[in-house]
């Protein structure tokens, strides 16, 4: 390793960083030094941070890490950017194996609290009350899912992400109909847009949660937000609720009438192909998170610059109970530090927080592309932004929704999310029906 | 035959004292053997071990004693996954072994055309996995693959989609990456047999098929063994390229024994049950293995080389 060969030389290891600065071999090798365990206090200045790929926020994140590094000769800080399924599985590892990075990018929720149960992550509460201008300058509803047992475990960054319906107004103008008011439009729409040779819902089904949100938002329209509520409370049976039959009844009559896209459950979110379908004209509508406006900017032709995408909150159902307002995504996205990093690590890390994460720049970079940063005050930017309309819907949505739900797989343990995401796969393949579901799904309330 | 005189002069007793000559080489196996426990041995007994705890792979491990095989062998995905691999295992035979043995008689042959033909059948054996599986992901993609791309219906199927179909595309893309190394297998096999054989059918009046039939087909039976081995023991193990092509959808209609195993492991956190799952596994493909053994090992006494 390299660490033992480094710690022989007469040369400080920041002389050696700052030398090195300049040469990506040299960093390499210095990361490899600093990213075990145990190591003492008087190497490993440097921390190292893990997040996800995909532009534009791949970009982004970078950005802040090397200002952070530019600003901050002496505590840098060393980034390594993963695809999102694999990332969910490679931090696992790392957790486990204690060679996680300082900074852990997540989602808050169940995994964070799997994470403290293990004791993998520093309490972050007696920080945040010593810096209550780093907490105070952001979204208060960002953190709930930082919190686990009364104490915060994360700093919230980046974006709110509520889920919204896009959709193509071509697709509308060529069926001459209007975007869906209710459940009984979609249900209508769905034959118009099959007539035309257009899919009405483009879904990335491989990919699991995709399907997810679909249900998130029937069960909350259909039953409330109380229905998930009690299955996450542990209730037993909760999954029993009438309103759930009937939301998970309704979804499979929407995939029986070829609601969504031929050969859905091929299509992965990871490569974009449902971001694709719903650009190039394949598809009318998605349901998808806010985050997708950005690429789809980016990667989809005219589709967002030439105004032919639309946007809406999921419709009501029919005589159902939820508020319409109602919404669920990512209320933000969460940076957790390992328990494991050193004491000169960890302090870089703070110093990121308090410095460098949602800083005026990054803000502006977010509202450029079309995010909404969860720092207070933001609204206040979007009318001079790039994407103004779109800024303003995600933020109404945000902040006027009765109820912000956490999506599910990442409210939940791994472990009941995992079983969760596999029937609801087998739900939309129609292999299961919504009785067994509820059977499958009641046996794990709790875990 | 004055071939085979060399081996019956080297088989005579040793005459050095018992045990001299064979414990004197013994160390010889010594490297292969610490690897084989360092990396074999060990690791099967730590998942042993592991499969009777409780562990979600970052926390504390607590014994938990037979609740991971209780929730194992109670889950309906467990008759499932192993019937999976099983259909996997055997459409996957099935196809390859006529497959590679015809392709491996055809490249026997020594005409320079064959040799040729032979370099580019290789081809797929030089590709990993991994590129293989987003290469027919892309390709079979109903929306943006090579049906809808060329305008033909046919192939424009729910390739992955469809629980069916996307089983059959799993053993044809297993399928196809491995026939050539099954093909080589053979063509090794039947160029060790005695040219002779074939002459004295020719001189018999024996057709080309016939002489297929009864000389190269049965002077093939160890080939096809050891074939047939590395194929049914190799397909337990088929991980890389379903994860990538399907993740063992759609639902659970590909999800093979190996990828039931990671997903409780490293998705669901549940290392107590997946080591279970591991478990099973090896236990299959041990039995496997055996099995295949006896049925060539039998009558391993007996000669194919009678009336040479």
């Amino acid at each position: 390793m390299a660490n033992s060969s480094m710690s022989g030389l007469s040369m400080s290891r920041r002389g050696f960083l700052n030398l090195a600065a300049g040469a990506g071999a040299g960093m390499a090798l210095a990361a490899c030094g600093s990213s075990g365990p145990g190591q003492g206090s008087g190497g490993g200045g440097e921390a190292s941070y893990w997040f996800l790929t995909a532009p534009p926020a791949e970009q982004i994140r970078t950005n802040t890490v090397n200002r952070f590094n530019k600003a901050n000769p002496d505590t840098q800080i060393k980034h390594t950017a993963f695809e999102n399924d694999a990332y969910k599985t490679k931090i696992r590892t790392a957790l486990g194996a204690g060679q996680a990075p300082t900074i852990i990018w997540g989602w808050g929720g169940g995994g964070l609290k799997s994470w403290v149960e293990a004791g993998q992550v520093d309490d972050l509460t007696d920080w945040f009350a010593q810096n209550a201008a780093v907490k105070d300058r952001l979204f208060p509803a960002s953190f709930g899912a930082a919190t686990v047992n009364g104490k915060i475990y994360a700093m919230p960054c980046e974006t709110v992400e509520p889920i919204v319906l896009f959709y193509d107004k071509r697709a509308f103008d060529k069926i001459g109909a209007q975007p869906p008011q209710s459940w009984g439009d979609i249900m209508d729409l769905v034959p118009k847009f099959n007539a035309k040779n257009i899919a009405p819902f483009s879904l990335a089904g491989q990919s699991r949660w995709t399907n997810m949100m679909w249900l998130e938002f029937l069960f909350d329209r259909i039953g409330g937000p109380e229905v998930f509520q009690a299955v996450f409370d542990g209730q037993k049976d909760a999954w029993s609720h009438p309103a759930a039959l009937d939301a998970l009844t309704k979804m499979q009559e929407l995939v029986r009438a070829n609601g969504f896209v031929k050969g859905f459950s091929s299509v992965v979110a990871d490569a974009n192909a449902d971001q694709a379908l719903l650009t190039t004209g394949r598809a009318a509508m998605m349901l998808h998170g806010t985050w997708t406006y950005g690429s789809m900017a980016e990667e989809g032709g005219d589709f967002v610059s030439g105004g032919h995408i639309g946007y809406m909150n999921f419709p009501p159902v029919d005589g159902g109970k939820g508020d319409p307002s109602n919404t669920v995504g990512n209320p933000a996205q969460y940076l957790s530090i390992s328990a494991k990093a050193t004491a000169e690590q960890k302090e870089t890390a703070k110093k990121f927080f308090s410095t460098a994460v949602l800083d005026d720049t990054e803000v502006g970079e977010w509202l450029d592309t079309g995010g909404v940063p969860i720092v207070k005050g933001s609204e206040s930017k979007i009318a001079s932004s790039k994407e103004p309309e779109f800024l303003e819907f995600v933020y109404q949505t945000a902040s006027n929704a009765k109820v912000f739900a956490q999506s599910w797989d990442q409210a939940l343990s791994p472990t009941a999310a995992e079983k969760l995401l596999d029937n609801i796969s087998k739900l939309f393949q129609l292999s299961i029906t919504p009785q067994q579901y509820v059977d499958n799904m009641n046996q794990v309330i709790g875990q | 035959m004055t071939g085979l005189a060399p081996p019956a002069v080297r088989v005579r007793p040793p005459t050095t004292p018992a045990g001299g000559r064979g414990g004197s080489l013994a160390w010889m196996a010594l490297p292969a053997l610490a690897v084989f426990v360092a990396f074999g041995l060990i690791p099967l007994f730590g998942v042993l071990a592991l499969s009777f705890t409780e562990w979600d792979g970052i926390g504390d491990i607590h014994p938990a004693g037979l609740d991971s095989w209780r929730a194992v062998l109670t889950d309906p995905g467990l008759p499932h996954a192993l019937w999976v691999t099983f259909l996997v295992m055997a459409l996957s035979w099935a196809f390859q072994t006529p497959a590679s043995l015809l392709i491996g008689v055809f490249l026997a042959g020594r005409q320079r055309y064959r040799e040729i033909l032979a370099v580019l059948y290789f081809i797929p054996l030089l590709l990993s996995s991994a590129a293989l599986a987003i290469t027919y992901k892309a390709l079979l993609d109903p929306n943006f693959g090579i049906g809808p791309g060329l305008g033909i219906p046919l192939l424009a199927q729910d390739w992955l989609g469809s629980a069916n179909l996307a089983l059959g595309v799993v053993v044809f893309v297993v399928s196809w990456q491995f026939i050539p190394f099954h093909a080589l297998i053979y063509q090794g096999g039947v160029r060790q047999i005695p040219v002779a054989l074939y002459e004295a059918a020719q001189i018999d009046g024996a057709g080309r098929l016939r002489q297929f039939f009864s000389i190269t087909l049965p002077q093939l039976k160890y080939t096809v063994i050891t074939s047939s081995t590395l194929m049914v023991v190799g397909s337990l193990t088929f991980f890389d390229l379903i994860f990538v092509l399907t993740e063992g959808g759609p639902g659970d209609a590909t999800r093979v024994l190996a990828l039931d195993m990671y997903k409780r492991g490293f998705q669901a956190n549940l290392m107590g049950p997946a080591s279970a799952i591991a478990v099973i596994l090896v236990l299959v493909g041990l039995a496997l293995a055996l099995l295949l053994r006896r049925l060539g090992g039998r009558d391993a006494s007996a000669s194919q080389m009678e009336g040479m």
